[in-house]
């Protein structure tokens, strides 16, 4: 039974790891094309609500997003816990939305212009009246392609 | 002097695989990968007063009313319902299968794949709030209504060719949607409860 004992001179011969760099590569290339880079600082909190006829939102660069929810935290402070409607990087009023809209419009291309849709992540906890003011300036800005943002119910 | 023979020595390469781990990780977290979902609507073009004389028409029959107050308590053609009735509340009214005399009239159009079908095509599902609903109890009703729709769209494409809306191509889809258009109207809210 010689063949099993150990005479202690054999080595582990080492990994050949050449091939690492070229397996970390892919996942690489994979996670560059998923990624899609949030652009907005968050300044409201919020937790969307759920439903189940849920439909994909398609073409990132058509859609517009209008948060509505509490400050965080670091706000809180200052401005209290009533709904806030976020544009881009700033707090907004009601009636910012609407030149919002059409600033944003006119930054797309026009081809593209019809197809752009508005989508209105909106705490759960909200309360309907600031929601209707917003559906309001949109009509108003015609924007009527609207998309109320929610998750799939399991 | 030189010697022809002299080999370029191999750049060494061992740590690709560590910047390739540096970007790698960047990327993983900066990644969103969450897919946005959500219910999608189309809103109506700013009311102006032709439109108004138009509304007056609708009959009676025709509307369904489905009412939110400030407690989240749901309405529905009159009466007090829970959620979970109201999909197939809405179901009933859309379809109207015993061409009841309260729920909405039916035509006979042309529809291709089907030829002549009798559709409610006046209903209207009109959806009202209150300014102190929440909006979770608006999204579920939402959510319900459009609902009714698909369920009746489905049961609709499965008697007819054994699949599911969402898998029929775009004429079979378009016929489907001329049987079932999906009418609901987001009137604007009325403010009941804040006031006192």
């Amino acid at each position: 039974m010689g063949k099993f004992s150990k005479t202690g001179k054999r080595e582990m011969p080492a990994l050949n790891t050449s091939s690492l760099p070229d397996l970390i590569f892919t996942l690489l290339f994979f996670f560059m094309i998923v990624t899609t880079m949030r652009e907005v600082t968050l300044k409201v909190e919020f937790k969307v609500p759920q439903a189940t006829e849920l439909e994909k939102l398609e073409k990132k660069s058509l859609v517009t997003f209008i948060y509505v929810g509490k400050p965080t935290a670091e706000f809180r402070a200052k401005l209290g816990d009533e709904s806030r409607i976020q544009l881009n990087d700033s707090y907004a009023e009601v009636a910012e939305i609407q030149d919002y809209i059409i600033g944003e419009r006119a930054s797309m291309k026009e081809e593209d212009q019809p197809q752009m849709t508005v989508s209105l992540k909106v705490d759960k906890d909200t309360k309907m009246g600031i929601v209707t003011d917003i559906k309001e300036a949109l009509r108003k800005a015609y924007a009527l392609k609207i998309n109320y943002s929610a998750q799939l119910r399991q | 002097m030189a010697k022809g023979n002299r080999k370029v020595p191999d750049i060494n390469s061992s740590s690709t695989a560590d910047i390739a781990f540096l970007l790698l990780i960047f990327f993983l977290i900066t990644t969103s990968m969450d897919t946005d979902r959500g219910l999608a609507r189309r809103l109506p073009p700013p009311p102006d007063k032709e439109q108004k004389d138009q509304s007056d028409k609708v009959k009676q029959r025709n509307v369904l009313e489905v009412f939110l107050n400030k407690d989240d308590q749901l309405m529905c053609g009159g009466e007090y319902i829970t959620i979970g009735q109201l999909r197939d509340k809405a179901k009933e009214f859309i379809d109207n299968p015993n061409n009841d005399e309260t729920k909405p009239e039916k035509h006979s159009i042309q529809v291709p794949f089907f030829g002549n079908v009798m559709v409610t095509e006046k209903h209207v599902i009109s959806l009202r709030c209150d300014r102190g609903t929440s909006y979770k109890a608006y999204i579920a009703v939402q959510n319900d209504l459009v609902g009714a729709y698909n369920d009746l769209r489905d049961k609709l494409a499965q008697e007819k060719w054994g699949k599911n809306y969402l898998d029929l191509n775009e004429d079979q889809q378009k016929a489907i949607r001329e049987i079932y258009p999906q009418k609901i109207s987001e009137a604007e809210p009325k403010k009941y409860g804040e006031k006192k």
